[in-house]
């Protein structure tokens, strides 16, 4: 088997699961009572907001854990808008973030804000010029994802950020749950008021998450009841879920400390491997997350080739999982500037730490076969 | 020394069993449920059979079961999804004083964005006043939002009643079921209910999931967007695992729900019986008759709150004022100044025991003997 889909979901590891266990069996008490299960409970969510904290050099107190990014995006983006639409109804975002902020972006249009969807270059990249062009004094939210999860490609955040430091009413929020674990990004100075991570991305669980909310930074709950979490995220928390969330993330900032140059390289193989396989056209930009490599493979259904690659045990995917119910076209990639042709085609190969170079040459021999077969019987 | 947990309505231990069934999901279904291949088909089968177990338990459709972070997530659903989706048809919504925070402060901002909110009053019995609920409700009201069972005193509310008065009416009804589901036999369809929350972490299951049931002619707006989860009602990738957990617990709740009610009730008594033998002064909140078998509200002339539960804790003995998510604060009960009024002792003097997985005989006979002692040094009369 060879799973290639990561950027969809990762497989647990083993060491995240069983502190997720140990959690759920041994503190399984609510943080907010006051009796010791109560106190146990909440002394590890505690020491598991400083260890994240202390790994993303941050405050404890400016995190939130949540049920995963969709939450995290949502809370940040419908956060700051209810929180401070007094002082302005504009929010800046792009034409290439994920669903969970563009159709955030969308409510908040139909509730009377006004919404600028940022063009991207052929490289599927923002460009700093539009960022600057499109403040104005209304603007209260600038939101840009990290990494996309379709092409790789990577925003200039640094330079965003240093942009929207020169305006104290503006917040930043920057979607990070492609980018962390694998592309660097310090949150201190950077201009950067809210980042959101998600653990099942970086081989933590299926409903974790984090969101980072910067000291002073005041955003409206999306739910509300027992005021947990600073009042950000009412709800009981999800002690096991939270500490399994941090062992994730310090093992997947290990990995990226010691595998990452392995994982370019792996990458970078796969790129030239795919280069040369007729009929493949790679959309992925040459700067780009070391882990994504979008293709297109024109007059082919991107659902035809991944099940045909399914039968030989090895999994892709077209582009983001969150939309793959919707018609063929890639947003994404249509934003790039690519035709109908490229962005009706696309599939997206994603890896983890752990692919192997021989995984990568099976994959592209079992593709170029897969054509092979597909191109005799389409005749 | 043991401690011993009586505070199984602020959350549960996981049962041995759920965790098991939850293993080999993360480790061998980890595929994204919207991924189109094995994987992530796989996974989307796991949901699929967990909707249907859950929706078979309370008797709905499997379309009607939306999957949420827990139960607050579920609550706010209902309340503010339903009434920003309906306020064409009126803005006038209806609840009780004694609900959960999560119903309460949701009931309390659709109130600052123009909706108004009647909050009905409670019976000493600590029962809803139902009669009350004839005559606010209007033709204005779109959604009506009860508890079946309350999370302080145990109380069961007259559900299929008022599902019985909002039949021909317009407004929807709500029911927190956190405390109910697992406990009482649900029927949506007897009961009358257009909207119902339950929480997998109250019944032996994993904390971060929950349901909410919305019946299919119920209109709802989505509290969070993004993908096209949960028929966009709650996008976000599925927290497989979990909702396999959740599935886990439910069954073991349908398996041996009667022997486990019997077990809980055999306990209740027994606790009372030695509080009684060591001439404890008592008296119990709510009508004890008609409280589910896990929970009992227990005032204690001449005590208070904070006292009796430091020393509780310090012998070992975990119990709560009430609901635990008033986030460590112990404030004087909002259930039970609706019972009785706010200047009422037993609102700053009473203590919610209540009783499952962590439980035997034994420490529940030595749990009522360390509280009989510590109550009796402790009551000034």
């Amino acid at each position: 088997m060879i799973y290639l889909d990561n950027s969809a979901t990762t497989k647990p590891l083993p060491e995240v699961l069983e502190s997720f266990r140990q959690v759920s069996e041994k503190y399984y008490g609510n943080p907010s009572s006051i009796h010791r299960f109560g106190a146990d409970a909440e002394r590890l969510l505690l020491k598991a907001k400083q260890q994240a904290a202390q790994l993303m050099d941050v405050k404890a107190e400016e995190l939130v854990f949540t049920s995963g990014g969709t939450e995290g995006n949502n809370l940040a983006v419908k956060g700051i808008a209810f929180a401070h639409q007094n002082r302005g109804r504009h929010i800046i975002t792009s034409q290439i973030e994920h669903p969970s902020v563009i159709e955030a972006c969308k409510s908040l249009e139909k509730l009377g804000f006004q919404v600028t969807y940022l063009p991207v270059n052929s490289d599927g990249v923002v460009e700093i010029n539009d960022v600057k062009e499109a403040i104005n004094d209304q603007t209260i939210l600038i939101s840009i994802m990290h990494v996309n999860n379709e092409i790789g490609s990577v925003q200039p955040i640094l330079e965003i950020g240093a942009i929207a430091k020169l305006y104290p009413k503006l917040f930043f929020h920057v979607d990070d749950v492609q980018g962390f674990g694998k592309v660097k990004l310090p949150l201190i100075n950077s201009g950067i008021d809210l980042c959101t991570i998600s653990g099942h991305k970086i081989h933590g669980l299926k409903g974790t998450g984090l969101l980072y909310i910067k000291r002073n930074t005041t955003i409206f709950p999306l739910f509300h009841g027992g005021a947990q979490e600073g009042d950000f995220r009412s709800g009981t928390e999800n002690v096991a879920g939270a500490v399994s969330l941090v062992k994730a993330m310090r093992l997947i900032i290990e990995k990226q400390r010691t595998q990452l140059d392995d994982m370019k390289t792996t990458t970078q193989l796969l790129r030239n491997c795919l280069e040369q396989i007729e009929g493949v056209v790679v959309n992925t930009p040459r700067q780009h997350s070391p882990n994504i490599i979008n293709i297109s493979v024109p007059g082919y259904k991107p659902e035809v080739v991944i099940h045909a690659l399914s039968e030989k045990d090895i999994y892709i995917s077209t582009k983001s999982a969150c939309s793959s119910k919707k018609p063929d076209e890639s947003a994404v990639l249509s934003a790039c500037g690519f035709n109908k042709k490229i962005s009706e085609s696309a599939l997206r190969i994603s890896l983890d730490y752990d692919n192997t170079e021989d995984e990568v040459f099976t994959f592209c021999h079992s593709l170029s076969e897969v054509l092979q077969q597909l191109s005799e019987v389409m005749g | 020394m043991n401690p011993i947990y009586l505070d199984h309505a602020a959350t549960t231990p996981i049962h041995p069993e759920v965790i098991q069934a939850m293993v080999p999901v993360f480790e061998e279904v980890y595929g994204n449920p919207s991924s189109v291949h094995h994987f992530g088909r796989k996974a989307r089968q796991i949901i699929d059979e967990a909707r249907r177990v859950i929706a078979l338990s309370i008797n709905a459709n499997d379309k009607e079961i939306t999957f949420t972070s827990g139960g607050t997530e579920a609550d706010n659903i209902a309340l503010i999804g339903t009434a920003l989706a309906n306020k064409s048809k009126g803005n006038h919504i209806i609840t009780t004083k004694m609900e959960h925070h999560a119903t309460l402060h949701a009931a309390e901002y659709l109130e600052k964005h123009g909706f108004s909110v009647s909050y009905l009053d409670v019976m000493e019995n600590g029962q809803v006043d139902i009669s009350q609920l004839v005559t606010v409700l209007t033709d204005e009201t779109i959604l009506v939002s009860i508890m079946t069972v309350n999370n302080e005193t145990g109380v069961i509310q007259p559900i299929r009643e008022i599902g019985e008065i909002l039949k021909d009416h317009q407004a929807y009804f709500h029911t927190d079921a956190v405390q109910a589901y697992g406990m009482l036999e649900l029927d949506v369809e007897a009961l009358g209910v257009d909207l119902l929350t339950a929480s997998s972490h109250k019944i032996n299951g994993p904390k971060g999931v929950g349901f909410l049931f919305i019946k299919n002619s119920v209109k709802v707006e989505s509290l969070q967007y993004g993908g096209q989860q949960e028929r966009k009602r709650r996008p976000g990738t599925e927290n497989v695992a979990g909702i396999r957990g959740f599935q886990a617990a439910v069954e073991l709740v349908a398996n041996d729900r009667e022997q486990r009610l019997t077990l809980y009730q055999e306990y209740k008594t027994f606790f009372l019986q030695i509080l009684e033998k060591e001439d404890v002064e008592f008296s119990i909140n709510g009508d004890i008759k008609n409280t589910v078998a896990s929970i009992i509200n227990i005032s204690f002339p001449g005590t208070n709150v904070e006292a009796l539960l430091t020393n509780f804790d310090l012998s070992g003995i975990a119990a709560s004022s009430g609901s635990a998510c008033t986030a460590g604060s112990v404030e004087p009960s909002h259930v039970l100044s609706a019972m009785y009024g706010s200047s009422n002792q037993t609102t700053v003097n009473s203590i919610r025991f209540s009783f499952g997985l962590a439980n035997t005989k034994e420490n529940i006979e030595e749990a009522a003997k360390k509280v009989a002692t510590i109550v009796k040094r402790l009551a000034i009369n």
